[in-house]
């Protein structure tokens, strides 16, 4: 058919070009020897200068780790090889202690010039966008700003490590009540060996007055990537947290396993924004990072409300499912979700919406995009307890194949235990047409900025959730996928 | 501007066009009738470069250059135009936004310089009100629930923006009542100039009498049977097309 042999075309053409994005930053790294180990955790508890019950904590959940070694999830739509733990390091910091910067100016001008490459300058960007950024590099933070103007308002955002310092209160009754240390491997993994993460606290009835922004990189060679965020927002407030990534080229596989925890009392709302751009791998599915994340929200106050707009363009395997605990009444969770894998990229992605309290709402919109050799699963729980009355879920699912290779499937699970609920499920599966290409084509527009301009299209109900910060990066990504990925 | 010499087309093994030839000068209009199956929309997809035609006899030359030696974009850049009979839905891509990547895609081939957003807007503004073009519709997505009038009068649009040196309007006025096609005429008839050439693909006569043609041929089979001048669309209104396959077929 001459329309899969145009598009087979087309894709071929686009993979060819590389990862935009694929340099590596020299900087002096601080890394514990690779492998995991009792000892190794003490290491970095101790690295930290962590208290005792944070210590024991990431004890109880190495042991645990331990005792499940071999319970790995083999349910996800994946294929990839076993990963050799032992061969990991676990942290790994730019800067020792004692030089950790105090501000801007004491950064490292090797790592600002990183930022700059993505396009990302720190310091414009505290002045154009109002952006607060807590840069995490290297599972280390290395910039914090505005934190003075947040503090006015009451507004806590620093690293984790810094929360755990100044605020071990709030720490330690948050950490790990929403994702517990035992819930699933890669967050036991995580538990045990965290490094870092952003931590943020917005007091009763603050409406947090800018997008609180966390860029994260993945720098030394064999470092495993665990961050920890955690996000809480108390009675009547409001934060959009925005969370983006980008990775230097490597031929390892990286593993990454990152947990985010966010707890919303009554009235209070949470946004939760992110691009993910880790390496990809290359066109033979070389490299590239493993993502198994965990990310969820327990809307635990009435009519509280969380929402997850995630745009997924990286990594060589996601495992990711951000979910909402739908348990104030009135309560409401959403999930709007871009995937885009191209060559020999997998995703396994989706949500999980559970019902608990009464009149609690949920809303679903997945766009998955698939080209080259790429499998990509939409999985999504929606469950409705017994006493969740009325409860009302609308799930989108919509896949967009580009060749003849690729693979899309949906995988809903609808669970229903109280009569009242309402839910509503669809699903489409289509391909870009010749007839619209052509279309284009005929009106000037190149094949590949074609494929951008469609693509983009099709995925404007998640692009139009992101804030406008996000958006026209989101957009660029969507575009850079497809010139380097997806075609 | 436009040479076609002995074209012969085939789509799947059928031989669509034979031995077609039309010679298009600047400045003028011609008109391409004939009944369903002659060949009229392959001509049109062929001269545009959509896949699924084999061309196995027969050149074109669009302003000095072999035109099968570009890629459609490139036809596209180099100012040749097709107002499709069935604009396609683009789910998601506003009108506004698909149009603005044209023109720039356009304006960029040229050595132009790329309009921004505002700069846009204004062009268009411009353009639309002519055309009886809502903000509205250009806020909506593609083609996507545009009845049949905002649909050909979307085209229109597109070629005012586009500034073609040859247009090609491939059955713009099917689907348009009455009012639609006045309007539909009156943008195109704007755009007469003696720089740009048209070539108006129609089954009716109708759309001739508001935009008068200085050429018509007559396509049956394939082939051109006829040519002459305006009067020959009225004689064709009059005797209907099967006087004139007949012809051809005694012709052959």
């Amino acid at each position: 058919m001459a329309t899969n042999t145009e598009t087979a075309r087309t894709v071929e053409a686009l993979s060819e070009q590389r990862y935009k994005y694929g340099f590596v930053t020299d900087i002096e790294a601080d890394s514990a020897p690779p492998g995991l180990n009792e000892e190794i955790v003490r290491f970095i508890s101790a690295k930290k200068g962590e208290p005792e019950w944070l210590l024991d904590w990431r004890l109880r959940a190495y042991h645990r780790w331990m005792e499940t070694a071999e319970d790995t999830p083999s349910w996800a739509h994946l294929d990839y090889p076993e990963i050799d733990y032992q061969a990991s390091s676990y942290y790994s910091a730019p800067l020792r202690d004692e030089d950790r910067p105090k501000s801007l100016d004491e950064i490292d001008p090797e790592l600002l010039k990183t930022y700059e490459k993505l396009g990302i300058p720190l310091q414009e960007q505290e002045m154009l966008s109002g952006v607060a950024v807590d840069a995490v590099f290297d599972s280390v933070s290395v910039a914090t700003t505005f934190k003075s103007k947040l503090a006015e308002l009451g507004v806590i955002f620093c690293s984790l490590s810094e929360a755990v310092a100044e605020h071990p209160e709030l720490v330690q009754k948050y950490l790990g009540s929403v994702v517990p240390y035992a819930d699933n491997y890669f967050a036991t993994l995580n538990s045990a060996v965290f490094t870092d993460g952003s931590f943020v606290y917005i007091p009763k009835g603050v409406r947090c007055p800018m997008e609180l922004s966390t860029y994260f990189r993945i720098n030394a060679a064999n470092t495993g990537q665990f961050e920890r965020t955690l996000i809480i927002a108390d009675e009547g407030s409001y934060v959009s947290y925005l969370e983006g990534c980008t990775a230097p080229m490597r031929d390892e596989n990286q593993l990454h396993a990152a947990v985010v925890e966010l707890v919303a009392f009554d009235d209070a709302e949470i946004k939760y924004s992110t691009v993910q751009n880790w390496y990809p791998g290359d066109e033979n599915g070389k490299g590239g990072i493993f993502n198994f994340v965990t990310k969820r929200g327990a809307c635990r106050g009435r009519n509280s409300k969380i929402s997850w707009t995630q745009v997924e363009t990286g990594s060589a395997i996601t495992w990711k499912y951000p979910s909402c605990l739908l348990l104030g009444d009135g309560s409401s969770g959403e999930f709007y979700s871009i995937a885009i894998t191209n060559n020999c990229q997998q995703a396994d992605t989706g949500t999980k919406m559970i019902h608990v309290g009464k009149n609690t709402k949920s809303r679903i919109v997945s766009k998955g995009v698939s080209a080259g050799r790429a499998n990509q699963t939409y999985r999504g729980l929606v469950r409705v307890q017994g006493k969740a009355d009325n409860a009302r879920n609308h799930t989108q699912c919509d896949s967009l194949l580009i060749g003849e290779q690729c693979g899309a499937h949906t995988v809903p699970y609808i669970e229903s235990r109280n009569a009242s609920a309402q839910l509503e499920h669809e699903a489409t599966t289509s391909k870009i047409s010749e007839d619209q290409l052509f279309y284009c084509r005929q009106r000037g527009i190149a094949e590949e900025e074609a494929v951008a301009l469609i693509v983009n299209g099709f995925c404007r109900e998640v692009l139009q959730e992101l804030p406008m910060e996000f958006a026209v990066e989101a957009q660029k990504l969507v575009a850079i996928s497809l010139e380097g990925s997806v075609g | 501007m436009l040479e076609i010499k002995g074209l012969s087309v085939s789509v799947a093994g059928k031989e669509i066009l034979k031995d077609f030839s039309l010679s298009v000068a600047a400045g003028e209009v011609h008109a391409i009738m004939g009944p369903n199956g002659s060949g009229k929309s392959t001509l049109s997809y062929v001269l545009a470069g959509r896949e699924g035609y084999d061309i196995t006899a027969g050149s074109v030359l669009y302003r000095g250059q072999d035109l099968f030696a570009l890629e459609p974009e490139m036809r596209a850049r180099e100012g040749l135009f097709l107002a499709f009979q069935y604009p396609v839905e683009i789910p998601g891509v506003g009108s506004a936004t698909f149009l603005k990547t044209a023109v720039n895609a356009i304006r960029k081939h040229r050595g132009e310089k790329e309009y921004d957003a505002m700069e846009f807007l204004k062009v268009m503004r411009e353009k639309r009100d002519a055309l009886g073009i809502s903000e509205e519709m250009m806020r909506r997505t593609l083609n996507v629930g545009f009845s049949g009038g905002e649909k050909k009068r979307n085209e229109i649009l597109q070629m005012a923006l586009l500034e073609p040196y040859l247009a090609v309007l491939d059955e713009t006025d099917s689907g348009l009542d009455i009012d639609a096609l006045k309007v539909a005429a009156d943008g195109i008839n704007a755009l007469r100039s003696p720089e740009r050439a048209m070539i108006v693909i129609t089954h009716y006569q109708r759309l001739l009498e508001y935009v008068v043609p200085d050429y018509v041929h007559v396509l049956a089979d394939g082939r051109v049977v006829r040519s002459g001048g305006k009067e020959l669309a009225l004689e064709l209104e009059e005797k209907g097309y099967s006087g004139f396959t007949g012809n051809a077929e005694a012709a052959a």
